[in-house]
């Protein structure tokens, strides 16, 4: 379903503050799979998501979806086969537009938008019976504006109108770790039931070990912008807590002996 | 009274540069002042195809003049009696607004040019171009008839001619709550207001629709509606056309209903459309759409209202656009000074310790 293959991007290159975000990603993701995809700060697990999302062109490598090729399409254009949950609450809906408007909008998602009213009242009744669906008594505000409401209840939505059109791939950008802990439990248990009951391929990148090993069915570890880690089928259901923070412990005193050893070539040989 | 009368006028005809004001500024947040050039350029296109002069852009007996010349002006000039007709010229205006707007979006959205410099660059280039098209600094559009004239026409019926064939004005009046107010300002004063009445209704219909919701999406959280597959750039270079599309357009009443049109009318005209849109939000407030809409018309109307009760108070008219700006940075930075003055009152109205 999701294809990505030698992938490199560097953030301004050849100045001082040049980013090696990736440096040659390669994962295969089938259909219907959840992966959770884990790392430190800086690892490139955001930005390997962004680049699937188009956020920016990849510098080498390709990325497919669905078997389409989808390498030099525009950020709009991947939209007809990616639905997206943004980490941050704001990022994922318009504050001053309505409930009804913005569900209204990602109904079109990767559709041509013409002259027609955008809420009519099949519409309407839709977005009302599925708002209900959310448990969160939003049913009855569709004429608010989103900017009234609260984070957890903008995720939601914002989960609800990425999955309006049953995307190829959906993508959760941590977009739990802005929430408190009661409301991000709530985000996580309906994620889970949107993804099961959709039968959706998921990327989910996470900074919470209990998400990881709670949720999905494959998780990679990243690190200095390449995949260190993978864990799936059997291996990954018997993945503890514990297990993680050790591989995590792991790939850090690899970093450590490889600095010091390069430490030791340097003083040796120059 | 007629001053009046001429002040409501006036007002419509700017509603409709605030509702492209409104659209840029607002929905877009897109600070656009092409305006203070396609305003003239509706004018100016309007203005000369009423009167039904021939384009002669650059000498045609030098060389870039003749190349020029047969490009352009050959291609246009056979048209003119088509696009002659008053509402044909009209549409003309709109559609050299949106011609300059589009220009406006491409070199932001296409070449990444900073929005203003985007308007600036336009604006500039649209003055050399408002020259080309009147051939001289102002033309008037004389007996020619005009949207106006055809509403009076249409109302008042066929005005009479003199010995000389010249037509004779119509000065029957009627009276309104103890005022003579002339029959034919009257007219023209409804022809706008429909006219802009209609304007804002299908605007007001067209932000409802799938592609204009979409639009306004854009202007409210860009990154969402990216996500949702819509192509941000292309609605950007849509709305800045929409936008000076209705800017031209009141240019071209403008021109119209004045009888000329001059090179320097659009100067400081940004500004007023900007306290009109702000006048509203202060009247209606923002809380929906329509009403919005709504307050960029009255807020038009209130605005040359006052400006004209200021003048006829005695404030020369040189200072006008001095007190415009004026009065906008006030309505820019005031709310931002009573938000601060009501949080800082209730703690000490309360009684509570101030904070060390």
């Amino acid at each position: 379903m999701l294809k990505v293959s030698h992938v490199h991007k560097t953030f301004n290159p050849h100045t001082p503050n040049e980013v090696r975000a990736l440096q040659g990603v390669n994962l295969d993701l089938g259909p219907g799979k959840f992966l959770i995809v884990l790392g430190g700060n800086g690892s490139g697990k955001s930005t390997m998501l962004n680049a699937v999302a188009g956020s920016f062109f990849v510098d080498e490598g390709t990325i497919s979806i669905d078997g389409n090729d989808v390498t030099r399409w525009r950020e709009d254009e991947r939209a007809k086969l990616i639905g997206r949950v943004f980490q941050n609450p704001f990022s994922g809906t318009a504050p001053n537009m309505s409930i009804a408007e913005n569900v209204a909008l990602a109904a079109l998602r990767g559709q041509p938008r013409g002259f027609g009213s955008a809420l009519n009242r099949s519409m309407r009744e839709e977005i009302r019976a599925r708002v209900r669906g959310l448990n969160m008594g939003l049913e009855d505000r569709l004429e608010n504006m989103i900017g009234s409401l609260s984070g957890g209840q903008r995720q939601a939505l914002t989960l609800l109108m990425a999955t309006w059109v049953k995307p190829k791939l959906l993508l959760l950008d941590e977009h739990t770790a802005a929430l408190d802990p009661k409301t991000a439990d709530k985000v996580i248990h309906l994620t889970e039931n949107v993804i099961s009951q959709g039968k959706l391929t998921a990327l989910m990148v996470t900074h919470s070990m209990q998400q990881a090993v709670n949720l999905g069915d494959r998780i990679i570890m990243m690190h200095k912008g390449n995949i260190v880690r993978d864990f799936q089928g059997a291996e990954k259901k018997r993945l503890r807590v514990e297990d993680l923070l050790e591989q995590f412990e792991d790939i850090r005193r690899m970093e450590q002996l490889d600095e010091s050893a390069s430490e030791m070539l340097q003083e040796n040989y120059i | 009274m007629t001053a009046l009368i001429g002040a409501y006028t006036q007002g419509c005809m700017l509603a409709l540069f605030a509702l492209g004001i409104y659209i840029t500024f607002r929905i877009f947040n897109f600070p656009d002042i092409t305006g203070e050039g396609s305003y003239v350029f509706g004018g100016a296109i309007t203005a000369v195809l009423i009167v039904g002069m021939q384009f002669t852009l650059w000498d045609p007996a030098t060389p870039l003049g003749s190349v020029v010349n047969m490009l352009l002006v050959n291609l246009i000039n056979p048209t003119l009696k088509f696009w002659g007709n008053p509402f044909l010229a009209t549409l003309a205006g709109f559609l050299a607004g949106m011609a300059a707007g589009f220009c406006t979006g491409v070199l932001h959205i296409k070449f990444r040019i900073n929005s203003l410099i985007s308007g600036i660059l336009v604006m500039t280039a649209l003055y050399s171009i408002n020259l080309d098209t009147m051939g001289k600094s102002n033309i008037s559009l004389l007996e020619n008839p005009t949207l106006i004239s055809a509403a009076q026409h249409a109302v008042l019926g066929q005005p009479k001619l003199d010995a000389g064939g010249n037509t004779i004005k119509d000065l029957s009046t009627v009276r309104i709550i103890g005022w003579d107010v002339q029959k034919s300002e009257l007219v023209s004063l409804a022809a706008i207001f429909l006219l802009v009445t209609l304007l804002t209704s299908l605007t007001y219909w067209f932000f409802r629709t799938n592609i204009g919701t979409a639009m306004r999406a854009t202007g409210d959280n860009d990154q969402m509606i990216r996500a949702l597959g819509v192509n941000t750039g292309n609605m950007i270079i849509f709305g800045t056309a929409l936008s000076n599309g209705f800017i031209g357009l009141s240019g071209s009443l403008f021109v119209q209903h004045s009888g000329y049109a001059d090179v320097q009318m659009g100067l400081g005209m940004v500004v007023s459309g900007l306290a009109s849109v702000i006048v509203g939000e202060a009247l209606v407030g923002t809380r929906s759409l329509g009403l919005t809409l709504m307050g960029a018309m009255m807020g038009s109307i209130l605005y040359r209202l006052v400006v004209s009760l200021v003048l006829s108070l005695g404030m020369p008219p040189n200072d006008l656009k001095l007190v415009s700006a004026v009065f906008v940075f006030a309505a820019l930075v005031l709310p931002g000074f009573i938000a601060k003055w009501r949080r800082t009152r209730p703690a000490v109205r309360a009684g509570q310790p101030v904070a060390v």
